[in-house]
């Protein structure tokens, strides 16, 4: 038996804040929560809160303006998804690959299944 | 903010604890203090602030030599015992008796995690259980603004929202100007709080790292049952599978997993401190 392994606790933290940046809880140009108020929230070291908000301003879904705080990018939702794309084909895509090969399910009955999700959660 | 270098203790003659120590904590983290029971934890807790004087060697606190006890070093350390007496006072009292050695004590701060921790001030401490006299404790400790705060199994005896608090209230209380160390076996509670590791033993010091250089190290995962080979230094099985502490030469991101970590340092302890010796020449 495998299971996935946790990730580092700031990947954690940085997709937290992903999440709230897809759903629109917060918005381009909006200041998000200062690193203090982000680990009190989650109960975890300011400095590994920092590192995460290190890790989304490199990526630029988030920026700094000195001595304010952090603020959603410009186009963070699509910056978002460049990042989960590339998590999802590194990290959760082999483990599902590797499934489908163990229980020898072959990629033309994925297509039906996925075609039949594309269909029923069409967006609106 | 805290350096020590070849220190030597001994309760008996005979048999000491600490003979040729050598540890460095830096300020703006919470170190957590590990170690098995009987390795010696509160007794170099009680080194550092001065309650112990070496045998040898030396230790600088917050550059004063500790044994001097000098005011203007105790007035900047608050050490939080995992056994106490308290005074039979009320909370009032006891904030008005002990606060005036602590110069950035604040008032407000000491109210507002008092009510945190769902705790009336004007009750008599000898009226508390264990675990409130604690959060007391803790409240005032943190009030107190120290620049090193020592807590002794801060944990113990805190029901299940107060952990929660007080992880709340310890992600507030931290600054780049802190030094925070806290000794536990309870390392599941504070698993993201503490961001640097000491693991103590057999008077030595195996690893004392910040967690991001332990990961770059070292990744915490799973492997497949058969694997075996020797970058792997400790794996157990479970029900999260297979579960290994290995070699992390693929630069891979984990989560360390701090009893993990535990249980690799004690199985390899020289590969262990040869790992991360050669960080420091690096």
């Amino acid at each position: 038996m495998e299971f996935k392994e946790p990730q580092a606790i700031y990947l954690q933290i940085a997709e937290f804040v992903c999440e709230k940046i897809l759903l629109e809880n917060w918005k381009t140009d909006e200041k998000i929560p200062s690193v203090r108020e982000l680990a009190v929230e989650l109960e975890v070291n300011p400095n590994t809160a920092m590192r995460a908000y290190e890790f989304l301003q490199n990526r630029e879904i988030i920026y700094n303006k000195r001595g304010i705080g952090f603020f959603v990018s410009q186009d963070a939702k699509g910056k978002v998804s460049v990042f989960r794309k590339q998590q999802f084909l590194e990290s959760e895509l082999p483990v599902f690959l590797k499934n489908m090969n163990i229980l020898n399910i072959s990629i033309q009955e994925i297509e039906t299944y996925y075609t039949e999700f594309i269909k029923s959660n069409k967006p609106k | 903010m805290i350096e020590i270098n070849d220190l030597a203790f001994s309760y008996k003659k005979k048999k000491p604890l600490f003979s040729k120590l050598n540890l460095q904590l830096s300020e703006g983290r919470i170190h957590g203090l590990l170690g098995k029971n009987g390795a010696g934890k509160t007794t170099l807790l009680k080194l550092i602030s001065g309650l112990l004087f070496p045998d040898g060697g030396e230790i600088k606190t917050l550059g004063y030599k500790p044994a001097n006890r000098k005011p203007s070093m105790l007035q900047d350390i608050y050490f939080l015992f995992e056994e106490f007496t308290l005074p039979d006072f009320s909370i009032q009292k006891f904030k008005e008796i002990y606060s005036v050695f602590y110069p950035n004590f604040n008032e407000n701060q000491f109210n507002e995690y008092l009510s945190e921790f769902e705790i009336h001030d004007n009750e008599k401490l000898n009226s508390l259980s264990y675990g409130q006299k604690k959060k007391v404790l803790i409240a005032f400790g943190l009030a107190c603004n120290t620049k090193l705060l020592i807590m002794d199994e801060p944990t113990n005896g805190l029901d299940i929202p107060s952990k929660s608090q007080f992880r709340k209230i310890m992600a507030g209380a931290i600054d780049e100007s802190k030094c925070v160390i806290i000794s536990t076996h309870q390392v599941r509670d504070l698993d993201n709080l503490i961001d640097s590791i000491t693991i103590l033993d057999q008077q030595d010091v195996i690893i004392s790292q910040p967690i991001e250089k332990i990961t770059e190290k070292l990744c915490f995962k799973a492997i497949s049952q058969n694997d075996t080979n020797d970058k792997i230094y400790y794996s157990e099985n479970g029900l999260r599978g297979h579960w290994a502490v290995v070699e992390n030469d693929k630069n891979e991101d984990s989560k360390l997993d701090i009893e993990m970590l535990f249980h690799a340092t004690f199985a390899n302890k020289k590969r262990m401190q040869d790992l991360f010796n050669n960080i420091k020449n690096s």
